[in-house]
């Protein structure tokens, strides 16, 4: 399918162009569109969800900044915001740092118990959010834990499996006889963790620590659950804005989003081709 | 002549291998052992709680503890009201509760289960205080002034035979010893004043079932204030009257009358029930046996059901539109397909509720959608389509939502078919159609299954997005937990709907592992 034999058919040439243009077209189309009409929508002068007739003929009149300075000053917004950023980057610190060390121990070549071990601890990522988020609802109400570390835990427990996945999927390429030769040149075993093991699989904790943060940046069914008006994120405030009456300032944030996620991306892209590119395997 | 192994410090080899095999287990459960317990303590608790939560029910027999256990000789399959005896304890449970302000929690627990209760419990906590509790104390300080001393109760207390023989009594005076406690703060002494009246009351039941053994025992104890207390007591109190506490009470609300009321204090009277479970299917337990609740009323196997086929469509959609593009990507150079690639990966990554804001945007009535579908004339600008707040809305944005789901594990599936197996079919005369069908496709089965369950498992635990865009025509069983937990506060229904889904995503996540492996889960 890759290219059209030269002997193909008129039928074969039709169903190629087709299926390549058309069908294929229209499907790329409904799954980036979307995403990039909201960028053209949030820059709209008036507070209606469509284009209006001046947007469609460029008029610059037609478009404005002013939902992104409605973001920028909003109070609530801009607390959303603070929250965000105060309770992803400890989330993504627990979830990488009990992730990076469960996985080492995972590839380790006798553990006991491995099947139940990792269908436990992939299990945050599968259990439906509600489930989860109505456990913890309850049991943390139970023991009496609140506001910030009841979200930290809950946004952490549910970034681990990302985490265990990414590292475990870097140290499968990982060379044994790298640490064996470590050590036979006498290095201690924490030596050899730092200097020669760290260094290979970083691009994999990275990119784990990544997913970590992304999860908890989005995530918005435990923090409905267990926050408050007082702790929430940005997630939190979409949604209850969605539900209720919802405001143009959404697009802009929501292109805000955008442009992390294209960042976040770009970076693990990067990263995946330093990591071949250190394990010696050359893109094909 | 063999002779054995040994490594340099003279240990035999077989054993040294050993050693260091459990070194090496150990040092590996050390480094999982942070996590193990991180994920056990904050995210497998929660959930046991949960299950926990859903058959739990110890409110009626901790707010009622007198009246649950009198109830338990009284027959709920007979057409009497309960004896004199549980409306005595009922008083005194009541005025309890209503102290500590606990009666009306008890009434909504009730009424989830038998519709109006709670404003009888409701408003018998507001008149238990005009009760007329006098009857049995005047009866015993008639036979003896000293029963209305705190010290008759002490010496009481303090007879071999409390509590076993008078199980009502000492319900009752536990209960006067908290209301005290409540009224007049924790260091109140509850033995330093005679107890109200209920408590005589439910003396004068335990007294009626002593066996003439035990009242020897008490007229004769050493105690000569309990013996003196005794004396006579027992001819006097076959005299004594019954009460006056069930009349009082049929006075206060019709409700207390009805036998259904009391059906539901008795079946929900023991600290384990699955009365929840029973609501999630639409059932309900009743003195005939499980039987289905009225048509009006049933919700839950509906929701079930939808739940189940609009997972099942967005699963079939994600196949129909996902299938084409894995296969693009597959055959297509690395270069081309790691640029479309980015059109996929590109929406997986962004925001969930920056979709779901998209989706509500483009599908409004006044939407973009709607705008150019009057501006090409397809459809009238009288007669918008509705596309939000309905099942086509919800299947729409999360077959959106979960397409990436799909295409990444059908498209590792797809990458490691080689061509030449198609390319063989075809130079031995298969037609395009036939290689497809007979060669390729029962090769990227594997894919489909993956990709699959993972969707399946994904949509039918979906809140946010049904919320959002599903109106109340498409939302999700999630939607309806959500509800209970927030809104209608019924804690009990909400855990056993969520472990029902739990069960159907665990069995699934089983499959998964079994047939793909957790493993092998590839994200990006």
């Amino acid at each position: 399918m890759s290219s059209l034999p030269a002997y193909a058919s008129t039928g074969q040439r039709i169903w190629h162009y087709t299926f390549r243009y058309g069908i294929c077209g229209l499907i790329f189309f409904y799954l980036i569109t979307p995403i990039l009409v909201i960028i053209p929508l949030s820059f709209n002068a008036q507070d209606f969800f469509t284009f209006t007739e001046k947007m469609l003929k460029l008029d610059p009149e037609g478009y404005s900044t002013k939902h992104y300075q409605d973001f920028f000053t909003n109070n609530d917004w801009q607390l959303a915001l603070r929250n965000s950023f105060r309770i992803a980057p400890m989330a993504t610190l627990l979830a990488t740092a009990f992730g990076t060390l469960a996985a080492i121990g995972l590839s380790q070549p006798h553990v006991p118990f491995r099947r139940a071990i990792m269908a436990i601890l992939i299990s945050p990522m599968i259990v439906p959010l509600i489930i989860s988020a109505a456990g913890m609802y309850f049991f943390y109400a139970r023991i009496n834990l609140q506001g910030y570390w009841s979200i930290v835990l809950a946004h952490a427990v549910l970034g681990t499996p990302f985490v265990i996945i990414t590292v475990t999927a870097t140290l499968v390429g990982f060379d044994k006889s790298l640490t064996r030769a470590a050590a036979s040149l006498g290095a201690t075993p924490v030596r050899t963790f730092f200097k020669v093991q760290m260094p290979l699989i970083i691009p994999g904790v990275v990119s784990g620590a990544l997913f970590a943060f992304i999860t908890s940046f989005d995530e918005v069914v435990a923090v409905l659950f267990l926050g408050s008006a007082k702790t929430k994120t940005l997630p939190w405030q979409m949604f209850t804005g969605l539900r209720e009456q919802i405001s143009p300032t959404i697009l802009a944030v929501a292109t805000i989003m955008i442009a992390i996620s294209i960042l976040l991306l770009t970076v693990l892209e990067l990263l995946r081709r330093r990591s071949e590119r250190l394990r010696g395997i050359t893109p094909t | 002549m063999a002779t054995e192994l040994t490594t340099h410090d003279g240990q035999p080899l077989h054993k040294s291998l050993a050693k260091a095999l459990r070194r090496e287990k150990l040092r590996a459960l050390v480094l999982i052992a942070p996590l193990l317990v991180f994920v056990l303590l904050t995210f497998v608790s929660p959930i046991l709680d949960m299950l926990f939560r859903s058959v739990e029910n110890s409110i009626v027999a901790d707010t009622l503890p007198d009246t649950t256990r009198a109830l338990q000789s009284w027959d709920p399959l007979g057409d009497e009201l309960p004896s004199e005896e549980v409306y005595a304890s009922l008083a005194n449970d009541m005025m309890l509760a209503q102290e500590v302000k606990i009666h009306t929690r008890l009434g909504s627990r009730l009424n989830y289960d038998q519709p109006g209760i709670a404003s009888m419990f409701r408003k018998s906590g507001r008149r238990i205080k005009r009760l007329d509790a006098e009857i049995h104390l005047d009866a015993f300080t008639n036979v003896n002034a000293a029963w209305a001393t705190p010290a008759s109760w002490t010496a009481l207390r303090k007879h071999s035979l409390w509590p076993e023989a008078f199980p009502s009594s000492s319900i009752a005076w536990n209960n006067w010893a908290k209301f005290v406690k409540s009224d007049e703060g924790d260091d109140a002494d509850p033995t330093a004043t005679s107890p109200y009246g209920f408590t005589y009351s439910a003396l004068h039941h335990d007294l009626k079932k002593l066996s003439s053994e035990q009242w020897n025992k008490l007229s004769s104890s050493d105690n000569s204030e309990l013996s003196a207390l005794f004396n006579g007591l027992q001819e006097a109190s076959v005299s004594f009257p019954d009460g006056n506490y069930k009349e009082q009470f049929l006075d206060m609300h019709d409700g207390w009358g009805e036998l259904d009321n009391w059906q539901t204090i008795h079946r929900l009277s023991p600290k384990v029930v699955d009365s929840y479970y029973w609501a999630s299917v639409d059932r309900e337990r009743t003195s005939d046996g499980v039987v289905q609740k009225p048509e009006n009323e049933r919700i839950y196997v509906t929701l079930f059901i939808r739940t189940l086929l609009m997972s099942l469509l967005i699963t079939f959609s994600c196949i129909l539109l996902g299938y084409p593009i894995a296969y693009l990507l597959a055959t297509l150079p690395t270069r081309t397909s790691n640029l479309l690639m980015i059109l996929v990966l590109l929406p997986f990554w962004t925001s969930l509720l920056v979709r779901t804001s998209a989706w509500k945007v483009l599908l409004q009535q006044q939407g973009v959608i709607n705008n150019i579908l009057v501006w090409l004339g397809l459809v009238g600008d009288d007669n918008r389509l509705a596309l939000i707040n309905n099942m086509t809305g919800t299947i729409i944005t999360m077959t959106h939502i979960l397409l990436p789901f799909m295409i990444l594990p059908l498209f590792s599936v797809m990458k490691t078919i080689s061509p030449s197996y198609v390319r063989a079919a075809k130079s031995m005369g298969a037609t395009d159609w036939y290689a497809f069908r007979r060669i390729y496709f029962p090769n990227t089965i594997p894919g489909i299954g993956a990709g699959s369950i993972l969707v399946f498992i994904l949509s039918i635990g979906y809140y946010i997005t049904p919320e959002l865009v599903g109106g109340t025509k498409g939302v999700f069983i999630s939607n309806r937990i959500a509800y209970h937990i927030s809104s209608s506060l019924n804690w009990g229904l909400a855990a056993a709907l969520g472990s029902i889904l739990l069960v159907a995503v665990l069995i699934l996540y089983w499959a998964y592992d079994r047939i793909v492996g957790i493993d092998n889960v590839k994200l990006g």
